[in-house]
């Protein structure tokens, strides 16, 4: 299996396409040009037309976000483009959503805390015991190794919906697991993470050439020495798409969080209170933008500051061949 | 902020006990007699995932399958859960959603992701307007929920609008209207939610892998006189069919998992009910996970000619490596 180089030759054809260095352009007659360059306006303007549309979704959670509360009680009573009109901000339902002040407050900061303390274990849990794994998986020889590893990338596709049931049972009744504690969160999610991590961990940890690893052999180092000395330092930029992924997943998961949380400001993640928020009627509705982005400024900030990462990930466990 | 230091100490102690076993499993694997060092390494890299993974997905897999060949009672009643899923018209309503469902997120997704991956190759700001595009996937579905409920927002006619699109159909001198109310379309809105997200996956990957097509194919084919659709259909599409199929797969089971959509925005009333959103209402909600577990098997029947079918792309390429 090889994982397509794809950003190497992405920037070869960007060199060899660079305008006006191309003997193909020049001999192209004007007709032509012209014609080239008017479906390349309008491509430009239908990109730009679906850009726009994607992010007016977002960008009108935000402006609503910083809306003063309605005059009257109940929802607000125009749309946030008026904001533009009667330039009105405030951050105070920011305050209100965040603090525990009140009956009806949605407490948010003791459920975004819950959120980090699930997300920083499980991704630490995922990327040690599947970096191991895709270790024996790539280089570890023994009887059967490749049907087992078709098995274990089969295992991603079981939904998670089919494990839910048994497990709950199993970590309640057999293994009585603390209820009002991470634990099951962490178990469960670390458990879901694992198929994905190997996979995509195998395909850039086999890629790493062999003489490597025979060199350090030859030294004398045994299989721990070259897993942490030699693989993982190795495998950094890989580790670091599986880190954002699973971060992603994990901080963004709301099933897996109904099942094992019990829902208590204690455990519960964020993903669980705004479910909970957005599902009632009530009012102050009118904070559930400012709620919404709570939740998703973490991911949003991950995502566009580590986003080369993200995608180099993507395509190394996506593409193949 | 006194809550922080119980969050605290729970992280800390579980990385600690996680830090400690893999510490001793490393001190085995490194004292393990030279005769079977290499089996004791395979074994002992292998077994934390593979225990977590036998227990976390085979075993529950297993049991969820017998499970749903018995009533709410724990007693065995053969197809009767079967029976109740094809027959009765709420469950037949679900299953049909769930085919409209993996039918037009893989297909609509993955037109748009290809179409504005060519608009925007090569194109001013490229990058800014993928991130645009693909910023979605960072926000959860119950976030992403939430905005979307924002959009499709319905107040009476007459009354000022404050949802975008009812905003709009008002100016146009439409009436407004119930989008996530009005069955069987209110299905196709939450779909566009879906959309929404899976396009900028769709865009990433398969953006990488055009410019991986060669742009000799591109030149011979302008040269031949092939215009911009021709050169598109016959070059650029049969260039990059891996990745199309990688990513009509991918969303594809994404799709069939879907279950935060739906519950954020209308719970699965409506008749907007999928599957993967059934199984959670019938296993923990309606006490019936006899009938939740046939459901979740459902899903893994409609999942499994995909799994096969990539496992063996998958098993052709590990031999050819």
């Amino acid at each position: 299996m090889t994982a397509t180089p794809a950003p190497k030759e992405a920037s070869k054809a960007a060199t060899r396409q660079r305008p006006g260095s191309d003997p193909a352009e020049d001999a192209q007659p004007m007709m032509r040009r012209v014609k080239t360059k008017l479906t390349s306006k309008w491509a430009t303007a239908a990109a730009i037309i679906i850009a726009v549309v994607w992010s007016v979704p977002t960008f009108g959670l935000f402006v609503t976000s910083f809306r003063p509360a309605p005059k009257q009680v109940g929802p607000r009573s125009n749309g946030w483009w008026n904001a533009f009109l009667d330039w009105d901000f405030t951050v105070k339902n920011y305050t209100d959503v965040l603090t525990p002040a009140g009956s009806q407050s949605a407490n948010l900061s003791q459920y975004f805390a819950n959120s980090v303390a699930i997300v920083i274990p499980v991704t630490i849990f995922v990327l040690v015991l599947a970096s191991m794994a895709a270790y024996v998986f790539a280089w570890g020889k023994f009887k059967g190794r490749d049907a087992l590893f078709i098995f274990v990338f089969a295992l991603q596709i079981i939904p998670l919906q089919m494990a839910l049931i048994p497990l709950l049972q199993l970590f309640t009744q057999t293994l009585h697991l603390p209820a009002g504690s991470y634990a099951q969160l962490w178990i469960a999610h670390t458990m879901f993470g694992l198929p994905l991590g190997i996979f995509l961990l195998h395909n850039f940890i086999s890629e790493i050439p062999g003489e490597v690893i025979e060199a350090a052999r030859v030294d004398g180092a045994g299989h721990s020495t070259i897993f942490w000395r030699i693989i993982l330092p190795l495998s950094v930029p890989a580790l670091a798409s599986l880190a954002i992924f699973q971060f992603l997943w994990v901080w963004n998961d709301l099933l897996v969080a109904l099942v094992f949380s019990g829902g208590t400001a204690d455990v519960a993640p964020i993903t669980q209170r705004l479910a909970e928020i957005s599902g009632t009627r009530g009012a102050r509705d009118y904070l559930n933008p400012a709620a919404a982005f709570v939740s998703i400024i973490i991911p949003l900030l991950v995502f566009f500051g580590l986003q080369r990462y993200f995608v180099r990930g993507l395509l190394s466990g996506g593409l193949k061949g | 902020m006194e809550f922080i230091g119980g969050k605290l100490l729970q992280v800390v102690i579980a990385l600690a006990i996680f830090a400690a076993i893999i510490g001793i499993l490393m001190l085995v694997v490194d004292r393990a007699p030279k005769s079977v060092k290499d089996k004791v390494t395979v074994a002992g890299f292998l077994a934390p995932a593979g225990i977590l993974m036998l227990v976390g997905l085979v075993y529950p897999a297993v049991r969820t399958s017998m499970l749903a060949f018995t009533d709410a009672s724990g007693q065995g009643n053969g197809f009767d859960n079967f029976v109740w899923m094809f027959t009765q018209p709420e469950a037949l309503t679900t299953l049909r959603n769930t085919i409209i469902w993996t039918i037009l997120v893989p297909l609509l997704s993955t037109s748009f992701g290809l179409a504005y991956a060519v608009f925007i190759d090569k194109a001013r700001g490229e990058r800014v307007l993928k991130s645009l595009v693909f910023m979605p996937m960072a926000i959860s579905f119950v976030g992403a929920g939430i905005i979307w409920k924002l959009v499709y927002d319905y107040r009476g006619p007459g009354i000022e609008q404050t949802g975008v699109i009812n905003f709009i159909r008002d100016a146009m001198g439409m009436n407004p209207k119930q989008f996530l109310l009005d069955a069987p379309e209110n299905t196709i809105f939450l779909i566009i939610v879906m959309v929404w997200i899976q396009t900028g996956f769709a865009m990433v990957i398969l953006s990488a892998a055009i410019k991986g097509v060669p742009v000799e194919l591109i030149e011979a084919a302008r040269l031949d006189g092939a215009n911009a659709w021709q050169q598109f259909r016959n070059v650029t599409v049969p260039g990059i069919r891996g990745a199309l199929v990688v990513v009509l797969t991918t969303i594809t089971i994404a799709t069939l998992k879907v279950f935060d959509i739906v519950r954020t925005m209308t719970a699965g009333n409506y008749d907007t009910s999928v599957v993967a959103n059934e199984m959670y209402t019938q296993a923990f909600r309606a006490g019936e996970p006899g009938r939740g577990a046939a459901l979740a098997l459902i899903l893994f029947l409609m999942v499994l000619p995909i799994v096969v079918y990539n496992a063996r792309v998958l098993r052709k390429q590990r031999e050819i490596h």
